[in-house]
């Protein structure tokens, strides 16, 4: 969409939408909202603890702390609609259904991982779920996700498109060959910019040495005449709302969004990341404005949930979580038999 | 039987298959309004409208990524890459995408791609506009390759490749576009990963790749009679699946065989096959296996060079001559 239709930056300032959001925000949606950002949280602590202890092969991106952007933008797709994902891409994937059991079998290497062993952690797809896969190469799912969106066009399914990807990947070559296709096409997708302000070890905006020259990435939106938005990433209820504001016209064909969200990581890039990069008072400046805590905090203050509520729901997901492992632990490893299946359809 | 040339051949499939399928569509740099930079795409616009058919932007990444992520989600498109030279442009997307995620799903994601590029020395095009790449994809898993050598091959290779789930990339060597053959009225599919035998022979075998094919036929006319033998030329259409079986059946006959190729010598197609004669037909072999293809260097800009570097019908003949 040409920017010069709606100016979402002064509509979000004013809060104009508060009332109508009242409605939206009703206890359901928030419960689910919490359900996955805390589901995403413990299974990324639960494989950083078998990672630890040497029980995962190869390696891992964990997306703790950006628990608000999948959760906050997944929550206003329907099932149906698509995303691709990245090598930090467990969020994504909890956030659109993926069952953890056989999220945590695929880790584990074994059969019965939605990639029968094959893929791992950075390459999980779930396609009954419109789970494109996850992508191991930086920004290569943007083109991936322009192309779902250019074969929904054309078979008029009005279905929508999610690309996420990190501040790295707006870089990247592939990434402005598709916002310009998307745009002068009017493909149906949302780019989802997953600034973390860190490519690997390169600082993203800022003062000094910098891998971007622009303040906001979602500026780069006006070079495409698209719209870019800007959420804070911290706050699920900023992500879903601005979401929803676009989404629709997103579907009727109206034109792609490149949408930045701020966010942080609070582990390194994977383990074993000396993160030389930034201090630890940097971490923990972010952290004060986790997202999980800070929806914990909304519920309980407007008395949505009960602190025993929040509770139970952490048990029942621990519990899910400890089952998933089990499940895990106890699959077949993959056939060497098998190997060369499936190169070809 | 009558003859249409090579590029009308690939209008025919693409106009069988987009009526067939309505999920068939099209797209690259200058194919649709423009009718294509070797205008095989003329016509197809006015015929099945912007949604199946549009130009893209000089985004060779984003084409394929386009092509791969419409394929995920049921479209079955056919990408034009101009020149096999820019598909280096799309480097990713080939060899980490295209090729890989259906297996790295454990078989979840569904990616039927067709790649169509024109390909090939002979016109003063200078190294970044004549190369023959299908060598180094033959190093990619996952990647189905074919470079048809006549018009009925490539009509019928390119329709079974629409209707393959795989990716497929097809190579049409540019020299070949106005060439003409039979090609029967009546719908026929030539399958990928089988070998065919252009002309069949006893004493000396040439395997021979797209463009080499016709130049294979032109020698084998004018060195049969001199030399009193009869040469076989099997052409593999596909070097992924590469079908051996015709190849070894004629070299167990011949005991002699000459491999024709485009691309640098090193590491090309004929590379390949010979390791696997080898492997597969030592003891048959009655000399060791030649090969005819582009000298390992840039491909030059002056026709004089150009023919220097490039295999021509004497190159075949000086082959012949050391083999026998």
């Amino acid at each position: 969409m040409a920017p010069a239709t709606r100016d979402y930056k002064k509509l979000f300032k004013n809060n104009r939408f508060k009332g109508i959001w009242e409605g939206i925000m009703n206890k359901k949606l928030l419960t689910e909202m919490l359900d996955i950002m805390l589901r995403t949280r413990m299974f990324e602590e639960k494989v950083i603890e078998l990672e630890q202890r040497k029980e995962l092969p190869g390696w891992l991106h964990f997306y703790i702390g950006e628990e608000a952007v999948a959760t906050g933008v997944v929550l206003n797709l329907k099932k149906d609609d698509y995303i691709t994902s990245t090598h930090r891409g467990h969020g994504h994937l909890i956030a659109k259904g993926a069952d953890m059991k056989y999220m945590m079998a695929e880790l584990f290497g074994k059969a019965t991982g939605y990639c029968k062993g094959r893929g791992g952690s950075m390459h999980i797809s779930d396609a009954s779920i419109g789970i494109l896969g996850a992508n191991g190469i930086v920004g290569a799912g943007i083109p991936i996700a322009t192309g779902a969106g250019y074969g929904c066009q054309v078979l008029k399914n009005k279905k929508v498109v999610v690309s996420f990807f990190g501040d790295g990947a707006a870089d990247t070559g592939g990434f402005h060959e598709s916002l310009n296709l998307a745009s002068i096409w009017d493909l149906p997708v949302i780019y989802v910019v997953e600034n973390n302000h860190y490519a690997l070890s390169f600082k993203c905006e800022g003062e000094g040495i910098r891998h971007v020259n622009v303040k906001n990435i979602a500026d780069r939106a006006a070079a495409y005449n698209i719209t870019g938005i800007v959420a804070d990433g911290m706050d699920v209820l900023d992500v879903y709302q601005k979401i929803n504001e676009v989404i629709n016209d997103v579907r009727d064909g109206k034109g792609p969004v490149l949408f930045e969200a701020k966010t942080y990581r609070y582990k390194g890039h994977h383990l074993g990341d000396h993160e030389g990069y930034r201090t630890k008072e940097e971490v923990k400046k972010w952290r004060k404005r986790d997202p999980i805590l800070k929806l914990k905090k909304k519920l309980i203050d407007e008395k949505i949930l009960k602190q025993s509520e929040i509770d139970e729901m952490t048990a029942r997901i621990g519990k899910e979580l400890d089952e998933a492992v089990e499940f895990a632990k106890n699959s077949p490893g993959p056939s060497v038999e098998n190997v060369t299946e499936d190169i070809y359809a | 039987m009558r003859e249409i040339t090579y590029r009308e051949a690939i209008g025919e499939a693409y106009r069988e298959e987009m009526k067939r399928d309505k999920n068939v569509v099209t797209f690259g740099e200058d194919l649709a309004e423009y009718g294509g930079a070797f205008a095989v795409t003329q016509g197809l616009l006015e015929e099945f409208g912007h949604d199946r058919v549009r130009t893209t932007p000089i985004s060779e990444a984003a084409i394929v990524g386009t092509a791969i992520g419409s394929a995920m989600v049921g479209l079955r498109p056919i990408a034009e890459i101009m020149f096999d030279d820019f598909i280096f442009c799309a480097g990713d997307q080939v060899v980490n995408q295209l090729a890989k995620l259906r297996y790295m799903s454990g078989g979840q994601l569904k990616i039927p791609v067709v790649i169509r590029m024109a390909m090939g020395a002979g016109l003063s095009q200078a190294a970044q506009h004549a190369q023959c790449v299908m060598g180094m994809f033959m190093n990619v898993p996952g990647l189905k390759i074919a470079c048809p050598s006549t018009p009925y091959d490539i009509k019928g290779i390119f329709k079974s490749a629409i209707r393959d789930d795989s990716p497929v990339m097809i190579f049409e060597h540019l020299t070949l576009y106005d060439i003409k053959g039979d090609v029967p009225e009546e719908e026929y599919l030539v399958p990928i990963g089988k070998s065919d035998i252009k002309k069949t022979g006893n004493d000396l075998t040439i395997v021979a790749v797209s463009e080499m094919v016709q130049k294979a036929l032109a020698v084998t006319e004018k060195i049969e009679k001199e030399k009193n033998i009869s040469i076989e030329i099997v052409d593999p259409i596909s070097l992924a699946p590469l079908d051996m079986d015709p190849i070894i059946e004629s070299v167990k006959k011949t005991g002699k065989v000459i491999i024709a190729y485009n691309g640098p010598k090193t590491n090309g197609a004929g590379a390949e096959i010979s390791a696997r004669i080898n492997e597969q037909a030592l003891e048959y072999l009655d000399s060791p296996i030649y090969r005819v293809a582009e000298k390992d260097c840039p491909i030059p800009f002056a026709p004089i060079l150009e023919k220097a570097v490039t295999p021509q019908e004497e190159d075949i003949i000086e082959a012949i001559e050391n083999i026998l």
